[in-house]
């Protein structure tokens, strides 16, 4: 099935939202927010998500800054 | 205000612009415009504004400047190590453009003091290196109702997003709150491109510029991805959250309070 990621087209055989970021290398879903054809979805439902062909997943990730190593 | 001689020719690039003329010039001398890290972000963001005439500027630090620093806070120079941060930078945007105030607040902004600091002050940039602070920023121009722009850098890519507080989507709606300690690798540990820090903190000071000039459209209900290695800008539209544990429809927050520091961080502070 093709999902459009971060405004990619992706081909993908993941047919829940767990084992797609398992393919996509996300290791804890506490490391990204993820927006599901506009909506940001909840931590606790990353669990409970079937993918459909078509949808747009967006990740974001926690960026802060270049904390210095004083 | 009545522009001097000398500043109509200073200012002659902003003048001629159909969008800023003499009235846009003096709105941006009367704006006041708080950068809170005067570090990756907020050098860039300093060093503009001040040569663009914005006529009251603070600047929050309270570290000193040290040498892993000069590969992006190009507001500092190697003979400003050791030096205070919102004093070096201060010298070098008033040696730019003495017609601006520079006001300095050499301090870790936290809970207790934040608000007082952020009210004298028209438009925020966050330029901190931390998401405690992140989200501080946040949650206080929530309160004090102050629009903001958010900015992170992480290796090679970087993020915006400008909030208008109770009417665009903040922080808070993309991310909830901070990362657990430990999920996600500060800079200090994996590494972060120097002219990252340029190209965001240079966005930053755009926002603060459009939003004192009332021109254009702001970052709002759109996070910017930027990756400097492929090149690309992409505008991801957002709305706000209904989830959102401030300005959702049922929030959790009802006054500030100070995140944790990342175990990542408090490691990396112990001598």
């Amino acid at each position: 099935m093709k999902l459009t990621v971060n405004g990619k087209v992706t081909e993908t055989e993941a047919p829940a939202l767990g084992e797609f970021l398992a393919e996509q290398h996300v290791k804890s879903p506490d490391q990204v927010s993820i927006e599901l054809n506009g909506r940001i979805l909840r931590r606790e439902e990353y669990g409970g998500i079937t993918l459909s062909e078509g949808d747009q997943i967006e990740f974001f990730y926690f960026m802060g800054g270049g904390r210095g190593t004083h | 205000m009545e522009l001097t001689d000398l500043q109509i020719e200073r200012y002659s690039r902003h003048i001629i612009l159909e969008q800023v003329g003499l009235a846009g010039q003096e709105r941006l001398l009367a704006a006041r415009v708080l950068i809170v890290g005067a570090g990756g972000l907020g050098s860039p963001a300093a060093l503009y504004l001040a040569a663009a005439g914005v006529g009251t500027i603070g600047i929050v630090d309270a570290d000193t400047v040290d040498i892993t620093n000069l590969q992006r806070q190009i507001a500092h120079r190697t003979a400003d190590l050791g030096r205070e941060k919102v004093l070096s930078a201060a010298e070098k945007m008033v040696a730019i453009n003495p017609d601006i105030t520079v006001n300095t607040h050499r301090l870790f902004l936290q809970a207790d003091n934040i608000t007082e600091v952020i009210a004298d002050y028209d438009f925020i940039i966050d330029g901190t290196d931390n998401f405690a602070a992140k989200f501080l920023i946040n949650d206080a121009c929530h309160f004090s109702r102050k629009p903001y722009v958010h900015a992170g850098i992480l290796r090679f890519e970087g993020q915006m997003l400008t909030v208008l507080p109770g009417e665009t989507a903040c922080l808070r709606c993309v991310f909830g709150g901070p990362p657990p300690p430990g999920a996600v690798p500060s800079c200090s540990q994996a590494g972060v491109l120097g002219v990252l820090a340029g190209v965001l903190g240079a966005l930053q000071a755009t926002e603060a510029v459009k939003h004192a000039l009332r021109q254009g459209e702001l970052l709002t209900n759109a996070l910017l991805k930027y990756n400097a290695l492929d090149l690309s800008f992409r505008r991801v539209p957002l709305r706000r959250n209904p989830h959102c544990p401030l300005c959702g429809d049922a929030p959790t927050i009802g006054e500030l309070h100070d995140e944790a520091l990342p175990l990542c961080d408090l490691k990396e502070t112990r001598p």
